[in-house]
C-alpha cells in the first residue's frame, strides 16, 4: 500500500490488574478499509476497539489516526499523555456499535440518532432532525422514527445503534460483535446493513466479529488474534482457506464446526 | 373533656392559615433538598479527592445529626457569626440542609443503577460532561427514584413542626398558642393531626399519580 495508514498502532499494552491483555499489539490500517478481527474470546479484541474509542486508557504504546496521537499529543516539542481537549478533538474521527446496543432508553429512536449532531456538532433541531431519518430510513427503519427502544427488536435496536454512530460521521468505525446479542433469526438484517456500508461507503470499518462466513465475505483483510496479539494478518481468502498457522486453523476448524 | 365542635369551627381559620406556612416551608425546604442533594452527589463524584472527600463527610454529618439540633444552631448559633436568620428562613434551610443529606443518598443509588454502557454511548459520541448528565444520566436516574422522593416529602412535611422550636408560626405552633390562650388543647391539636393525616394522604396519592405519567412516557403509550 503506497497511502499512509489512517490507523496505526505501536506497541501497544494493556494490563487489566496482572492480567495481560494486550502484549506489545502493532496494527496498520489503510483508509477506507474493511478489517475483520477474529479470535477466541478474551484474545483482547474488544480490549482493542475499547482503546480505539477512548474507553479504555492502553498502559502503553502509541496509536496514531491520520498521523496524530490519539492517546498522546505533541506539547512544546514535546510527547506528553492527551488532555481531556485533545481526546475530544481526536474522538470525531472514531465512532462505535456496541454488541448491547446501548442506546438511550428515555429517547425515541429519531432523538437516539439526531441528539449528539444537535448537542454535539451543533447542527440546527431541523438538519439532526433530517440526518437522523435519512439514515434511519438507510438502515430500514423509517417506519420507527418514533419508537422507543423498548419497542424494537434485537435487530432493530442494533440498526438504530448504526444510524446513530453513522450520524456522528467518523472516518473510522468500530463495530464490536454487533450481533453477538441478537437472536439468531435477526443477525441477518444487521448484517445486511453491515453489508451494504461496507460495499457503498468509504469509511473505514473495524469489525471484531464471531461470524466467519460474514468477515470473509466483506473483507479487505482478517485479522487472527490470540492472548492480546495479531497472529496473522492477511486477505480472508488466505485466512479461511489457507492459513499458515497451526492455531489459527485450530481456531477456524473449531468456529466453523459449530 | 368533650370535644367542642363550634370552638372547633372558630379556630379553623386561624388553622388553615398556619397550615400555608407549613406547606409553603415544606415545598421551600424540599425544593432546595432537591437542588443540593445533587451538588453534593456531584460533588462527591468531582476528580479532586479533597472535594470528593469533603462532600462525603459533610453528608454523613448531616446525616448522623438530629434536625432539631441543626435548626437550632442555624437559628441560635448563626447570627454569633454575622449571620442573623428569621425563624422561617432558618427552619427552611435546616429542613432543605437535612433532606439533602438523604436524597444524596437516593440520587446516588438512582445514578449507580445506570448501566456503564450508557456511559460509554454517551463517550462515544464525544458528549461532554454536562450533556452526559443533563440528557443521558439525570433524565433516567429520575423516574425511578420519583416515589422515594415523593416518600421524603411526606417524611419532611411531618417535620415541619419542629419549626415551633424556633417560633415558625407554622400549624403546631398555632395550636399551642391557640391552647394556652384558650386553655382547650383537644380541639386545637386534634385538627393539627388531622390536617396531617389529610395532607399526607393525599401527598402520597399525588406521588403514585406522577409515578404513573413517568411509567407510560417511558413506553411512549
Amino acid at each position: 500500500m503506497s497511502t499512509a495508514p489512517i490507523v496505526s498502532v505501536r506497541g501497544l499494552c494493556k494490563r487489566f490488574g496482572t492480567h495481560e491483555v494486550l502484549k506489545e499489539f502493532d496494527m496498520d490500517i489503510n483508509p477506507g478499509e474493511k478489517l475483520s478481527i477474529i479470535g477466541p474470546s478474551g484474545s483482547g479484541k474488544s480490549t482493542f476497539l475499547r482503546i480505539l474509542m477512548t474507553l479504555e486508557k492502553p498502559n502503553a504504546g502509541t496509536i496514531e489516526i491520520e498521523g496524530k496521537g490519539l492517546w498522546h499529543m505533541e506539547r512544546g516539542g514535546k510527547t506528553v499523555p492527551a488532555d481531556k481537549k485533545h481526546l475530544r478533538a481526536m474522538r470525531t474521527q472514531v465512532g462505535m456499535v456496541f454488541q448491547h446496543f446501548n442506546l438511550f432508553p428515555h429517547m425515541t429512536a429519531l432523538q437516539n440518532v439526531a441528539m449528539a449532531p444537535k448537542q454535539v456538532l451543533g447542527l440546527t433541531r431541523d438538519e439532526a432532525n433530517e440526518r437522523g431519518q435519512d439514515l434511519l430510513e438507510r438502515v430500514g427503519l423509517g417506519d420507527k422514527l418514533d419508537a422507543h427502544p423498548n419497542q424494537l427488536s434485537g435487530g432493530q435496536k442494533q440498526r438504530v445503534g448504526i444510524a446513530r454512530a453513522l450520524a456522528m460521521q467518523p472516518k473510522v468505525m468500530l463495530f464490536d460483535e454487533v450481533t453477538s446479542a441478537l437472536d439468531p433469526e435477526l443477525v441477518g438484517e444487521v448484517l445486511g446493513v453491515l453489508r451494504e456500508l461496507a460495499h457503498e461507503t468509504d469509511m473505514t470499518m473495524l469489525l471484531v466479529t464471531h461470524e466467519m462466513r460474514f468477515a470473509q465475505e466483506i473483507s479487505d483483510r482478517v485479522a487472527f488474534m490470540d492472548h492480546g496479539q495479531v497472529l496473522e494478518l492477511d486477505t480472508p481468502a488466505n485466512i479461511f482457506t489457507n492459513p499458515t498457522l497451526a492455531r489459527t486453523r485450530e481456531f477456524l476448524n473449531a468456529v466453523l464446526e459449530s | 373533656m368533650t370535644f367542642d365542635w363550634a370552638f372547633a369551627w372558630s379556630i379553623m381559620p386561624q388553622l388553615l392559615w398556619a397550615l400555608r406556612i407549613t406547606i409553603l416551608a415544606t415545598f421551600l425546604g424540599m425544593g432546595l433538598a432537591t437542588v443540593l442533594g445533587l451538588v453534593w452527589v456531584l460533588l462527591r463524584r468531582s476528580p479532586w479527592r479533597i472535594v470528593a472527600w469533603t462532600a462525603h463527610y459533610a453528608v454523613e454529618f448531616i446525616r448522623s445529626t438530629p434536625i432539631l439540633v441543626q435548626i437550632y444552631f442555624l437559628f441560635y448559633m448563626m447570627p454569633e457569626f454575622g449571620l442573623r436568620l428569621s425563624p422561617m428562613v432558618a427552619g427552611v434551610l435546616a429542613l432543605g440542609i437535612h433532606y439533602s443529606a438523604y436524597l444524596a443518598e437516593v440520587y446516588r443509588a438512582g445514578i449507580e443503577s445506570i448501566p456503564k454502557g450508557q456511559w460509554e454511548a454517551a463517550r462515544a459520541l464525544n458528549l461532554n460532561p454536562v450533556q452526559t448528565w443533563q440528557r443521558i444520566i439525570l433524565p433516567q436516574a429520575f423516574p425511578p427514584i420519583i416515589p422515594v422522593m415523593g416518600n421524603y416529602l411526606v417524611a419532611m412535611f411531618k417535620d415541619t413542626p419542629m419549626l415551633s422550636a424556633i417560633t415558625v408560626l407554622e400549624l403546631l405552633q398555632t395550636a399551642k398558642i391557640i391552647g394556652s390562650e384558650s386553655f382547650r388543647y383537644l380541639e386545637p391539636l386534634t385538627i393539627v393531626g388531622a390536617l396531617f393525616l389529610l395532607l399526607s394522604l393525599l401527598a402520597a396519592q399525588a406521588v403514585r399519580w406522577v409515578e404513573r405519567r413517568f411509567d407510560l412516557k417511558e413506553l411512549n403509550v
